[in-house]
């Protein structure tokens, strides 16, 4: 009897605290269904706004503090600039306690999932530089046919080549094709070392389907499993059972940059951002980058990375916030950003800058015009993360299984959305 | 008669009232940090909550058991996965848990003998392991089993080529049937499955990436567990073993039947504790594979991660918590069973 009242006793006691815990965080809950007016984005208060973001780097983080800096002195809005550990969680955590950060870094993958839920306000329309990002950056911000999102730099796959190795093997030009790029890496593998190296995941190979006339995803529609992906695919294989490409893991290396900074590859395919790894780690390695090999059909291809400037529906200020935007999108601060860390500019006008400053880097940009956004679907990390997995083992892998159990499960991840 | 009674019972309810109140602070602290979480996760777990706001807010649907049947029921990438990662970390605690009991008694004897000499050196080192960062002794292990690390070199002093061990998905137990000609498997196994695997794929035994976690993870606790044996082992009294001695047992003797069953209790509780904490693991998985070689490393806490904060399922995530919890709850009403059992027939 008396445990039992205990028992009630405690019950009622945490049915009491869960209402309670209810109450505080509905009072500053939010509703999905608002949308911000006009008005609303127009008033900028002189509120402080937080900024998250996942850094690079030292060089990073004291270029957003300056930039957030150089803001608060042109606008009277202070700015709390927060350096995330891991991004995607903290944010997260942001939207469930009620209070996102007011601007943060935002991936596509993520972006997904937020504009699904509809919790992004979708600000470009309201800045005058909506149509001056490169088309395949919009296109990965793009929900529902609305630009939601501006993108805060781009990242293209391009080819790194080794000049030292690439010398030593008496070739020419750079590879065309895919026909003269296993020829190169056959002469380029000697001495221990590999011809080509490229990274084990869907962000390190699809280019691959694009360049043989395949597709990742169209609309509603994954398109993983087509025979030219199959046949795609079947050629990474056998660059890696001739032994003339490998990939990191095969080389001891984190990723395929590591590789080609330690000399384990004479050739990679990967982003820019290589480059500051290479001047940072290895700077002793002298490369050049070219634009990557077309298919068998002759189709150009490459992949688009980016992030995005998320803001929140609910911000406090959203005017400032906005505001804050577009101070960073500016042709001058992303040109400010590429000296800083050397990311490429999302604008443009600023990407014209960028190549005369950068000539070197030029490939990038250029490659921007036939690039496609990295695949994002939301909710599909981990089935994105199996494919990988599985990409992983594809020197023992059946490329038509890997590519047939990933269009499985990624069209499972598209369908449960409708 | 009566008034006495009366009396007495009012001073029961007023020193009921009294401990209440003595308890208050405790159990309000309990129920907020500990009941209110575990049931709002139970709320997250039957709803559609997609991580924005709270839990509790009108937009948030409860969908019964879906979140569950996706898991559980529905063939899919979901299920698969909890099928891997339940296959994993069930290897994981079959290795760990004996293995790391053994060498904690195995040490926790060692440095108890009197006859040591720096008994206190040995005592801390073998601690060290357990108090140091978790992380930090992850990234060391990286190394450790990196394909030029020194696992590989001392391999290959033996004249063996080491394996590539974080990026090596396959099984033990598959390696050895492939050691004895049995490279595919027999139909029965590879058509019919549990969760989403065949039956094939959970005979495969623990990656060898696995095992090198498991290698870290026995090294790391045994140090804890050493020093939950040390009380226990010099609270036996001295006299037990001396007239054993006199009996005529030998070390083995002793050990089996002086040293083992009064060490009995204190080995349920190392049993236990390890139990639990190997189906939780977590950090390691974070920090050093993310579940890859091929989803071998995946354990149920990393996958509750990642389709919450990933995949931003918070509902399923959940679900996979709460099976989990069930799992182990399962797993240590069973052990308790089967120790009161032993305690009835000894």
């Amino acid at each position: 009897m008396k445990r039992k009242t205990a028992l009630t006793a405690l019950t009622a006691l945490t049915a009491g605290l869960v209402t309670l815990t209810t109450a505080c965080s509905s009072s500053n809950g939010f509703s999905s269904g608002t949308s911000p007016s006009a008005t609303q984005r127009a008033k900028a208060s002189k509120t402080p706004l937080t900024l998250m973001f996942g850094s690079s780097g030292t060089a990073e983080t004291n270029a957003v503090q300056a930039a957030a800096k150089a803001f608060t002195k042109q606008s009277g809005i202070g700015v709390q600039v927060i350096p995330a550990s891991n991004l995607t969680q903290q944010v997260a955590q942001g939207f469930a306690g009620g209070q996102p950060p007011d601007l943060f870094y935002l991936d596509p993958l993520t972006f997904q999932s937020y504009a699904k839920d509809g919790v992004l306000d979708a600000y470009p329309a309201s800045l005058p530089n909506a149509s001056g990002f490169s088309p395949a950056l919009q296109q990965a911000f793009t929900y529902q046919s609305t630009f939601t999102c501006d993108p805060k730099d781009a990242s293209t796959l391009a080819l790194y080549i080794n000049t030292a190795d690439w010398a030593a093997a008496g070739l020419g030009a750079p590879p065309a094709n895919w026909s003269q790029l296993q020829a190169d890496a056959k002469k380029l593998t000697t001495g221990g070392r590999v011809g080509l190296v490229i990274d084990q995941t869907h962000s390190g190979m699809d280019e691959f389907f694009y360049q043989n006339g395949g597709t990742v995803l169209d609309g509603d529609q994954v398109q993983l499993d087509s025979p030219q992906d199959v046949q795609a695919l079947t050629f990474l294989k056998s660059m890696l059972t001739q032994g003339i490409m490998k990939l990191p893991s095969q080389l001891n290396a984190g990723f395929s940059g590591q590789a080609f900074g330690e000399n384990k590859a004479a050739m990679d395919i990967i982003g820019n951002w290589e480059n500051g790894e290479l001047q940072t780690d290895y700077p002793n390695v002298k490369f050049k980058v070219y634009p990557l090999p077309t298919g068998p059909s002759g189709t150009r291809a490459t992949l688009s990375f980016t992030n995005c400037w998320g803001v929140p529906k609910q911000s406090k200020n959203l005017a400032g916030a906005i505001d804050f935007v577009k101070f960073l999108t500016g042709a001058q601060q992303e040109m400010t950003f590429a000296k800083a860390f050397g990311v490429i500019p999302s604008l443009e006008t600023a990407q014209t800058q960028y190549t005369q400053t950068f000539p070197q880097y030029a490939t990038f940009v250029q490659e921007l015009s036939y690039a496609h956004p990295d695949i994002a679907i939301a909710g599909a990390t981990q089935a994105l993360g199996a494919f990988d997995s599985a990409l992983a083992q594809l020197a023992s892998g059946n490329p038509a299984t890997i590519l047939k159990t990933a269009q499985t499960n990624l069209q499972a991840v598209v369908n449960q959305d409708k | 008669m009566i008034p006495a009674r009366r009396g007495r019972s009012a001073a029961r309810r007023r020193e009921a009232a009294a401990g209440w109140l003595m308890s208050a602070p405790v159990i309000v602290v309990l129920v907020v940090f500990l009941v209110a979480p575990i049931l709002m996760a139970a709320w997250v777990s039957i709803s559609d909550w997609t991580g924005i706001g709270s839990p509790f807010s009108s937009g948030v649907h409860n969908v019964g058991l879906a979140n569950y049947k996706a898991l559980l029921s529905t063939s899919g990438l979901p299920q698969q996965q909890l099928g891997e990662s339940l296959r994993n970390n069930l290897y994981y605690v079959i290795l760990v848990v004996p293995l790391q009991t053994a060498l904690a008694l195995g040490l926790a004897l060692i440095v108890s003998r009197k006859r040591l000499a720096g008994r206190g050196f040995f005592r801390t080192a073998y601690y060290f392991p357990s108090i140091t960062s978790s992380v930090a002794v992850s990234i060391l292990f990286l190394y450790i089993f990196g394909t030029t690390g020194v696992v590989n070199a001392l391999i290959s002093n033996v004249g063996l080529h080491g394996p590539n061990w974080f990026n090596d998905p396959d099984g033990i137990l598959h390696l050895l049937l492939s050691g004895l000609g049995v490279t595919h498997a027999p139909s029965a196994l590879a058509d019919h499955g549990f969760l989403g695997q065949p039956w094939w794929e959970w005979l495969a035994g623990p990656s060898v990436a696995m095992i090198a976690i498991i290698a870290l993870a026995i090294w790391t606790t045994s140090g804890t567990f050493m020093l939950i044996f040390l009380p226990a082992i010099y609270a036996i009294p001295a006299d037990l073993e001396e007239a054993a001695t006199m009996d005529g047992a030998n070390a083995w003797q002793r050990f089996r039947s002086v040293t083992l069953p009064m060490l009995r209790p204190t080995l349920f509780l190392v049993l236990t504790l390890g139990l639990i904490s190997t189906w939780q693991v977590f950090d390691q998985i974070y920090l050093m594979s993310q579940g890859n070689p091929a989803g071998t490393t995946l354990t149920p806490a990393y996958l509750a991660y990642v389709t919450s904060f990933g995949n931003q399922q918070w509902g399923q995530g959940a679900a996979i918590a709460f099976i989990l919890f069930a799992i182990i709850v399962v797993l240590t009403i069973a052990q308790r069973l089967i120790i009161s059992d032993r305690r009835d027939t000894a």
